[in-house]
This record gives C-alpha cells, sequence and structure tokens, in this order.
C-alpha cells in the first residue's frame, strides 16, 4: 500500500533531486556576488564585488577564451558530425566510425585531454614517431601546442569528447526523421547524397538533437578540468579562474569568485541566445540554397574531409589513450625516442596503490549515485506508465536544464551556501551534487527503450493476473535488462567523469581518481598521468563493458531478446 | 443472466463522439463475433473489457462477468483472457515458465510441474517445458499462448484477431482448438475479426461495427 503512495511521489523527488541543487547554488552565488557573505564577516548588498571582477585585468581575456573556445569546440564538432551522417550514413566506412565512436563516449573528458596532450606536444608521441627523420629535431622544439594562448588545444580537446556524443544523439535522432527514404528521394531528382540529407533531413534532425547541442555550447564554455589541462595559464579562462578564487585560503575571494559565476551565467545565456539567432539566420540561408536547386557538386570532396576530420578526432582519442598507457609502463624514455627504453611495472607499483584508493572512493559514490538515478528514472518512467502521464516537450527541456546552466555559476554557490548553514562538505553532499548531473543522462538514455516497451505484454500479464508491480518486476524488467544496464554504465561513467562537483563540494577532501589525475596536469608527471589516466578511463569503460557482456550470459538462451 | 459475459449499454467515447456502441450478452461456450474493417474500434471494445482503455477515448456502460460487475476492476483481478494477433509469449522466460506464470500460485512445485505438462502434452508439446519461445515455430507459439490463457482459469475469453498472422493451414487447426477449449471449458468468447471465415468457424452471433 505505501508503494502504491510512493509512486507518484517519485516524479516530483526526482525534479527536486536534479533542479533543487541548481536553484539553491545559484542562490547561493547571487547573494555573495552582491557582496552578502556571513562567513566573511561580511553583509551586503554592495557591488565591490563586481568592481573588483571588472578591475581584474585578465578579465576580457579569460571572458574571451570562454567564449571563443565553447562556440568553436561546438560548431565544429557538430559540422563534423553533421557532414559525416550527410555524406556517409548507411555506408560501411560510416558504421565503422560509429563502432570506433561508441566506446569514446565513455571515455572522461580529463582522461582525453591528457590523452591528446602527451600525443601533441612538442616532446608528445607526434613529434617522437616523426623525429629526428622527418622534423631533425634532437630536442623537443620550443613551442607552446599545450596550453597554447588562444585555446586552440583546448578547443581541440572538446571536439574530440562532443564529436561522439552529439554523433549518438545524432543516430539516435534518425531512426525518427525517415532518413533514408528521404535521402533516396533527393538522389533521384539528381541530388548529390550530402547535399541531399543536408536539404531534406538535417533540418528534422537538427530540431531533434537541438537541446543537446545546447548542453555541448554550455559545458564547453565553462568546462574546467579540460581547461585546467589543455588551456591557457595566464589568464586561463573565466571558469578556471572561478575556481582558482574559490579555493583561494581568503574567503573573501569568494565574492567575486561570486560574481565572476554570475558573469559566466550571464556570457552562457547571452551565447545560447546568440546560437538561437545564428539557428534562425541559418535557415533562412538554407531554404535560400534549396530554392536555388543546387546538386551539390562538391559532395564527394567535403564528405571526404569531413570523414577525414571524423577519423582524426577518434584517432587522437585512441592514440592519446595508448600513449598514456606506454607512459604508465615506461622506463627510461628519452627524447626523441619512439618507445621507452625498457617497459617497467614501476610506475604502477609505485601509484597504483594511491589509486586503487582514488578507485574506491569513485565507484562507492558512482555506484551509490548510478544506482540512485536508475530508481528514481524508472520510478518516473512507470508512473508515467501507470498513470498515463504524457509528456510535452517543455518537460523534456527540464531534463536539460541542469546541463544548460554551467556548473561554474552554481556549484561555487551551493558551497558557499553550505559553508553559510555550516553544513559539512564530504561524500554524501558530493554524491548528491553528482546526481543533478547523472540524472538527466540516465534518463534520456533509459526514457526510449522503456517506452518504446509493447505495452500488449503488460495487457497480456495482467489478463494472466498479474498485478503492477509483478508485471514491472517479472515482465518489464527482466526484458528491459541490457538497457538497463546501459543507463546505470552511463550513470556510472558520468559521475566517474565528475571533476568541479566533487572538487568544490567535497571541499578537495573527497579524492578520486578524476580530481587525483586534474590535480597532477601542473607536476607534469607522465608516468603519474598515466597510470591515473588509464584507472580512471577503466572505470568509466568496464561497466559499458559488462552492459553488453551481462544480458549475454542472462539471456545467452533467449534468442527473442539478443537484439532488443 | 448469471453466467456468461455481459456487455451493457456499452459505448466508447472518442474526443467525445462515440466510436462503438455495444449491448450484447455472450453465454458460456458461446461465441459474439465483432466484425468491421480496421481502425473502427473493434480492439479499443477488447481493451474497455479488459481494463487497459487509453486515455483518448472515454466509455461509459457495464461489463458482467458471472454475475460480477467488472467495469471499475483492476485489469488483473477482472479474469478475463486475452489473445492477440502476436503471440507476446514473455521472450525472457522459458516455455515452461511461460505456463507458470500463467498457473495461479498454490501447489506445490511438483504439481505445478505436472499441470504444465500435461498443458504442453494435450497440444501436442510434450517436452518443451525448458525451450525458448523465439525458437518454435508460428503454430507452436500460438499453441503455447493459448495454453497459458487457459492455465490462468480466466472466466472469459477475448480474442484479438488472433488467427491474422498464421498461414491458411494453420490457421483452421488454431482455430478449431482455441473454439473446442472455449467451448469445452464453457468460457464466453469475444472474437474480433475482420475476416469471413473466422466469424463462420466461430458459429455464433454476429455484430458489424462501422456501418
Amino acid at each position: 500500500m505505501s508503494r502504491r503512495r510512493l509512486l507518484p511521489l517519485l516524479p516530483a523527488l526526482t525534479l527536486l533531486a536534479m533542479l533543487g541543487p541548481v536553484v539553491a547554488g545559484l542562490w547561493g552565488t547571487f547573494l555573495p556576488a552582491f557582496g552578502h557573505l556571513p562567513a566573511a564577516g561580511l553583509t551586503g548588498p554592495s557591488l565591490d564585488p563586481f568592481r573588483d571582477l571588472f578591475g581584474w585585468a585578465g578579465l576580457p581575456r579569460a571572458a574571451m577564451l570562454s567564449v571563443g573556445t565553447g562556440v568553436l569546440a561546438t560548431v565544429i564538432s557538430l559540422a563534423i558530425v553533421m557532414l559525416v551522417t550527410a555524406g556517409w550514413s548507411g555506408t560501411k566506412p560510416f558504421r565503422a566510425l560509429e563502432r570506433l565512436l561508441s566506446p569514446l563516449l565513455a571515455v572522461p573528458h580529463a582522461a582525453a585531454a591528457f590523452g591528446l596532450a602527451f600525443l601533441i606536444a612538442p616532446s608528445g608521441w607526434l613529434a617522437r614517431i616523426a623525429s629526428p627523420a622527418l622534423t631533425g629535431w634532437d630536442r623537443p622544439p620550443d613551442l607552446l601546442i599545450v596550453q597554447d594562448s588562444w585555446g586552440l588545444t583546448m578547443t581541440a580537446g572538446l571536439i574530440v569528447k562532443e564529436v561522439p556524443f552529439l554523433l549518438l544523439i545524432t543516430l539516435a535522432a534518425l531512426g525518427q526523421a525517415d532518413a533514408q527514404r528521404s535521402v533516396r528521394v533527393a538522389q533521384a531528382l539528381g541530388y548529390g547524397r550530402l547535399t541531399g540529407w543536408l536539404k531534406t533531413v538535417f533540418p528534422r534532425v537538427y530540431a531533434q538533437i537541438r537541446p543537446p547541442v545546447y548542453v555541448v555550447l554550455a559545458y564547453a564554455m565553462s568546462v574546467v578540468d579540460v581547461a585546467v589541462i589543455l588551456g591557457p595559464n595566464t589568464p586561463p579562462s573565466l571558469s578556471v579562474q572561478i575556481v582558482k578564487w574559490m579555493s583561494h585560503p581568503d574567503l573573501s575571494m569568494r565574492l567575486e569568485a561570486a560574481a565572476g559565476a554570475l558573469l559566466q551565467l550571464a556570457l552562457v545565456i547571452g551565447a545560447l541566445v546568440v546560437w538561437r539567432l545564428g539557428e534562425i539566420g541559418v535557415a533562412a540561408l538554407g531554404r535560400r540554397w534549396i530554392a536555388s536547386g543546387a546538386r551539390g557538386r562538391a559532395d564527394p570532396v567535403v564528405a571526404g574531409l569531413a570523414l577525414l576530420a571524423g577519423s582524426v578526432s577518434a584517432l587522437a582519442v585512441f592514440l592519446g589513450l595508448v600513449v598514456m598507457a606506454i607512459w604508465s609502463f615506461a622506463g627510461f624514455w628519452s627524447f626523441p625516442d619512439a618507445l621507452p627504453n625498457d617497459m617497467t611495472f614501476k610506475n604502477w607499483a609505485r601509484f597504483g596503490p594511491g589509486t586503487l584508493k582514488a578507485l574506491g572512493q569513485t565507484a562507492l559514490i558512482a555506484v551509490t549515485v548510478a544506482l540512485a538515478g536508475l530508481i528514481l528514472t524508472i520510478g518516473c518512467l512507470e508512473a508515467e506508465y501507470r498513470h498515463n502521464i504524457r509528456v510535452s516537450q517543455r518537460a523534456v527541456w527540464l531534463l536539460y536544464l541542469p546541463l544548460l546552466i554551467p556548473q561554474t555559476a552554481f556549484l561555487p554557490g551551493l558551497q558557499t551556501l553550505m559553508l553559510n548553514i555550516g553544513a559539512d562538505v564530504g561524500r554524501v553532499p558530493v554524491m548528491l551534487a553528482h546526481l543533478v548531473f547523472v540524472l538527466p543522462y540516465v534518463f534520456l538514455s533509459l526514457a526510449d527503450p522503456f517506452r518504446a516497451w509493447d505495452a500488449r505484454m503488460g495487457v497480456i500479464a495482467a489478463a494472466l493476473g498479474a498485478g503492477p508491480d509483478r508485471i514491472l518486476w517479472r515482465v518489464r524488467l527482466p526484458m528491459l535488462l541490457r538497457p538497463i544496464l546501459t543507463a546505470l554504465a552511463v550513470g556510472l561513467a558520468v559521475s566517474v567523469g565528475q571533476y568541479l562537483p566533487t572538487l568544490l563540494i567535497g571541499g578537495g577532501r573527497v579524492a578520486t581518481l578524476t580530481t587525483e589525475a586534474v590535480a597532477l596536469a601542473s607536476g607534469g608527471d607522465r608516468r603519474a598521468i598515466g597510470v591515473y589516466g588509464l584507472m580512471q578511463t577503466g572505470a568509466a569503460l568496464v561497466p559499458f563493458a559488462l552492459a553488453l557482456l551481462i544480458p549475454a550470459l542472462v539471456w545467452r538462451n533467449r534468442k527473442g531478446l539478443r537484439h532488443g | 443472466m448469471d453466467k456468461g459475459l455481459s456487455l451493457r449499454d456499452v459505448v466508447i467515447l472518442k474526443q467525445g463522439a462515440p466510436l462503438v456502441r455495444v449491448h450484447h450478452d455472450v453465454a458460456p461456450g458461446e461465441v459474439l463475433t465483432v466484425m468491421g474493417p480496421s481502425g473502427v474500434g473493434k480492439s479499443t471494445l477488447l481493451a474497455f473489457v479488459t481494463g487497459t482503455l487509453a486515455t483518448d477515448f472515454r466509455a461509459e456502460g457495464a461489463v458482467w462477468l458471472d454475475g460480477h460487475d467488472i467495469t471499475q476492476s483492476a485489469p488483473h483481478q477482472r479474469r478475463v483472457g486475452i489473445l492477440f494477433q502476436d503471440d507476446l509469449l514473455f521472450p525472457h522466460l522459458s516455455v515452461g515458465a511461460n505456463l507458470a506464470f500463467g498457473l495461479p500460485p498454490g501447489g506445490s512445485r511438483a504439481e505445478r510441474q505436472a499441470r504444465i505438462d500435461a498443458a504442453l502434452s494435450e497440444v501436442g508439446l510434450k517436452g518443451f517445458a525448458p525451450r525458448d519461445p523465439s525458437t518454435l515455430s508460428g503454430g507452436q507459439k500460438a499453441r503455447v499462448a493459448l495454453m497459458r490463457m487457459l492455465l490462468s482459469e480466466p472466466c472469459a475469453l477475448l480474442l484479438d484477431e488472433p488467427f491474422s498472422r498464421l498461414d491458411a493451414a494453420l490457421r483452421a487447426q488454431v482455430r478449431e482448438m482455441v473454439f473446442d477449449r472455449a467451448r469445452a471449458r464453457a468460457l464466453p468468447v469475444l472474437l474480433v475479426t475482420h475476416d469471413a471465415d473466422d466469424a463462420a468457424a466461430a458459429g455464433g452471433a454476429i455484430i458489424t461495427l462501422g456501418d
């Protein structure tokens, strides 16, 4: 009986878990931004924090970095994904690229960023492989590639991670767009495959993937871990500077941090508005292009370049992971040797115990959070099914809201708020903060398969005398084992990759693989980074492997579930 | 009447407009056939009887089964069995476990197993209990679905075009099997179909919707 009363509460509880911390955090940012911070003996309102912020000489550059890297990364990764899909979807190279990119989705941003740095730095693997034969270098050239002041490497680091994300989102949208028939009609009318796709399918697909594209833009503009690893230092991007101010021993620096956080929020909102206007402009141009009747003579060239860009992006992550693995076993490795003189387990013996401790912390947080996210998600979807709730498009945007508000805008406020009310930082608050980001992804991952379940199975089971709970536990959930485990793996990977919530809400005392790895960035010990980066990647990837393996084993004698 | 399935002044409305109107009694062992082209609301009528009407529809009237008004009962408490055109065997359960799902709780494990084995033998599928349902042929699946439903001891039987996916030879055979068993158990049957052969084989009253 109590369960019957609990189920309708779950959607409300889910919204609270997802949006509560965001709203509280924004409030906690707002107060100190206007000079109100009782913990530091300051009471507002005052505009001094903003005066200090705008007095900081690095601000224009920091703000420009945030906007520039974010917009550039979003435009380029979206262009790569759209053009590759337009030119190649349904072909063998596309399926190959798809298979290559899917596992990359789970690779944490920090690990991908380290891998990229190991690859393209002046003393990186590419330079080593090319030297001295091609370049003539016998010592690393004096170039500022990683942490370049324009943030180009940081942009590249974001692109290689956003391409797999946008591709998988696009693939999901393609299924509902009737793409193949549209392209076939366009081709019959003499259009090239790529131009035909852009003119007929792209508008429908883009309308579907718009929320995740906005998420990419908001994320790329305010990312911290990738920026710490690959971004410039003097000054850093705005979000990194906010975190620096937050960790300053002088509490009054938090006021400036809060003002910066509000500026970061304003920048993201502004960029989203400009992006929306850009969409309208592109649509107008597109309509004119469609009306012109151009058949797309340059299609093969564009498609070829897009495939090249997509492959380079995928290879960069893969080779980055390979070179991280090599470094983790490397003994002496002098420039410009392509491989170390000797391979050794010494690095693992030295850093292994530390990573295991961090792994324990990471796993405890990730498993708790992912399970909580999964239970809330199933509860919401089941409540929707039992009570025949129709979900509107507007409600879907609610799911994306926590991903659209920059982390640096509300997490500092959340920490300050906890400080003000005397709540202790630590593991449980970190879990709650992770849940904000894990829930939307788990929900988005499970919602479609859960809703696609043949409801007649439920009618049959009820006609056989099974009540709603028995149908859920004995029929629906077992049949959905594979998507449920995939959603769980998504939740685990999202939690494992979280940097800022762990750092800020954990007060620096909750050490996960991600925080430990990013903390190594400034030291530049490649062997340590290799060990931590690999462990971090493994922690995110292994659950996905299990999500494939477990259903295959459990249902090995059930042909009907092999593809569903 | 006491025994049997009774649809009393049933009107199903879609957006306020009446879609289906039925007032009919089905005596035990008899078949009421509802005919009409697709989209006319035949399956909607069955959904009303099973208690799984979609929210876009509204219904008036009552369903009585064996002297009880079941209009407001939960779907799983109605004791109304249904067969669809797809077998809808649970793909994660073996053939035997599918049958066990239908069997009401109670009895020892051996007794339950014996009833399942007997049900399988009855339709010529002796020894099929451990099989994966997706390895069965269409006719075999249809027979398992039928026995699963009968094991749940329903008091009425709804058929939603259950023979339309079977090829002609199999069709007559499965149809005969279903009607024989319904008669043997004195179940009132509500058959929805657009096939005149089905209606003729059923041999009961016929209502045509959508005229």
